[in-house]
């Protein structure tokens, strides 16, 4: 064998070695060092210094900062983190970047408000951010939309809602939706139905499957709240008339009181329970629930949405 | 354009072409445009944007790092071979080969940023399987680079024509990052008085304006891009690049060749 062929051998085997020697290495580092590459630091935590370093390149900039908040946002809601001290900044910088980047607004604002451990329980800083957004997009009602449903949802500030319902409802391209909301605060806020006309609406204006997934979720948690609440009436019906609690909903049905075994909106039926209560009975795969769920049910830190078709 | 000029210009794009680095560069840039399609999926609602974002950036930067690094090297490498002396020695003037030398580095140019835009429209197309009537700003965009790499590019050779190429280099990207914050210096010399106020608004009308170029992050929102603009950013763009030529051309022909 000739020198240089040995030579060449001999490299490229060091080279393989080396190289797959370094990955297992780095793995075992990765795992001694956990979470440490994904540590809470803005290293410019300044959204106008970084607009100015982008050279005018700032969309991609601006791209850039909303996948690290989605990454940043998503990582923390996996590991069940109850802290989401980078989300606002990341956010901030990401709309200052780009302030016509409305998915940010949209998906931020969603991250933002929510309770933890569903979203980061800052409404205030979601209202700040699209409030930002529609300074920078004032023609775009989808984000008075946004607006009113954080105040309706998050604070509960009826008022308020109304407020940005009706300022939606006064844009020249505004959605036929915009002024009943404002009038359904106004009339009927806290109501159910106004909850469900509300999911049904961000169903029907995104185009995005997984807010329709969202608002699926969400309006099957309506439903099964809907439903619970009335089979728990029906069963203290029951109670009253004879004395005793039902067995089942059978009982029920023999009373006229119910027709049909009741399923909820996955098509499993309901559970009642012994002591009168009504339950789901897969309630991990009926996120959002208020009523229905077994008596110290811990919901899942990710919630399980549903398919869209 | 007369003969010889247009001879220099082909000349200097064959040239160019054969330079390794450039297919290089050309190669990352589509890279990076497939890489796009990637960002986008570990993101959120922006797949069409990063595509467009990353892709355009891409062109742009890279385009820019071509024709400083070809811009300065087109004169120093002449003398360095010593070819100047033979082309200058037929009946050929300096101005000429400035200007072929422009001409021939502006046609690379328009050459490979048209086989990135490729590049960045397959990507496009993979993305929304369809393209749409607002993906037409997106040529816009692109042409608004060309109009920088111009500019850049007579920024190079007027550097290149009194300096080393290193220095020519430094000059030239320190020239496109002041150009980029054109507009902000037009602000502080709007704050200041008296005879600053005319150095600093003098400072700030002499260097480029890239900023007016840059229409990226608009076309990726699918906003329109005024014909007023266009016709503006067009006559800008050969005025300065002509004035930068025009300089090339003064101190190149004052140049000591010997």
């Amino acid at each position: 064998m000739k020198p240089s062929r040995r030579i060449t051998i001999v490299a490229s085997s060091l080279l393989v070695v080396c190289l797959t020697a370094s990955v297992l290495l780095l793995r075992a580092i990765d795992r001694e060092r956990t979470g440490a590459t994904l540590e809470e630091v803005l290293y410019i935590s300044s959204p106008t210094l970084l607009k100015r370093m982008s050279l005018g390149y700032d969309g991609l900039l601006a791209d850039v900062y909303w996948t690290r908040a989605v990454q940043y946002f998503g990582d923390k809601l996996t590991r069940g983190s109850g802290h989401f001290d980078l989300l606002a900044p990341l956010l901030e910088i990401t709309t200052t970047l780009d302030p016509h980047l409305l998915v940010a607004y949209e998906y931020g604002a969603n991250f933002l408000a929510p309770k933890i451990p569903g979203g980061a329980g800052e409404p205030q800083r979601a209202i700040k951010l699209v409030e930002f957004g529609i300074r920078n997009n004032p023609n775009l009602w989808r984000l008075y939309y946004d607006l009113g449903f954080i105040y309706y949802f998050d604070l509960e500030d009826y008022d308020k809602a109304e407020k940005a319902f009706a300022d939606g409802a006064k844009l020249p391209n505004t959605h036929q939706i915009m002024p009943l909301m404002a009038a359904k605060m106004a009339e009927h806020a806290g109501n159910i139905d106004t909850a469900r006309l509300m999911w049904v609406t961000t169903y029907q204006t995104t185009r995005d499957p997984n807010v329709k997934s969202n608002a699926v979720a969400h309006l099957n948690a309506l439903q099964v709240d809907e439903d619970v609440t009335i089979l728990e009436q029906l069963v203290s019906k029951y109670r009253e008339h004879t004395g005793r609690l039902p067995q089942s909903f059978s009982d029920l049905e023999a009373a006229n009181l119910l027709r049909g075994i009741p399923t909820d909106p996955l098509g499993h039926t309901y559970k009642l329970m012994p002591d009168g209560h009504v339950e789901v009975r897969v309630p991990d795969d009926l996120p959002f629930l208020e009523k229905g769920t077994p008596i110290g049910y811990i919901p899942p830190r990710i919630p399980k949405l549903p398919p869209v078709n | 354009m007369n003969g010889r000029i247009a001879y220099i210009a082909s000349n200097t794009f064959r040239e160019a072409v054969r330079d390794r680095v450039l297919y290089n560069l050309i190669a990352f840039a589509l890279l990076m445009s497939g890489a796009a399609i990637l960002v986008g999926q570990i993101s959120i609602g922006i797949e069409r944007l990063v595509v467009i974002n990353l892709g355009l950036t891409a062109v742009s930067l890279f385009g820019i790092v071509i024709a400083i690094f070809i811009g300065i090297g087109l004169v120093s490498k002449e003398i360095d071979k010593r070819t100047l002396y033979t082309v200058l020695s037929r009946p050929v003037q300096r101005w000429e080969f400035i200007v072929g030398k422009f001409f021939g580095l502006a046609g690379t140019l328009v050459v490979n940023a048209f086989f990135m835009a490729l590049g960045v429209f397959a990507a496009l197309f993979y993305v929304s399987r369809h393209f749409q009537g607002s993906d037409g700003w997106v040529l816009v965009a692109l042409y608004f680079i060309i109009l920088q790499f111009l500019i850049i590019t007579a920024l190079a050779l007027l550097f290149s024509s009194f300096s080393s190429p290193l220095l020519s280099a430094v000059f030239a990207f320190a020239l496109f990052v002041i150009g980029t914050f054109a507009e902000d210096l037009r602000g502080f010399a709007g704050l200041t008085k008296g005879i600053v106020r005319w150095l600093a608004t003098g400072a700030a009308y002499l260097v480029p304006n890239f900023s007016a170029l840059n229409v990226i992050s608009s076309v990726a929102h699918e906003q329109p891009v005024a014909r007023q603009l266009i016709l503006s950013n067009t006559a800008y763009a050969l005025v300065y690049a002509g004035v930068a030529l025009c300089g090339a051309v003064l101190i190149f022909e004052r140049r000591n060749l010997k």
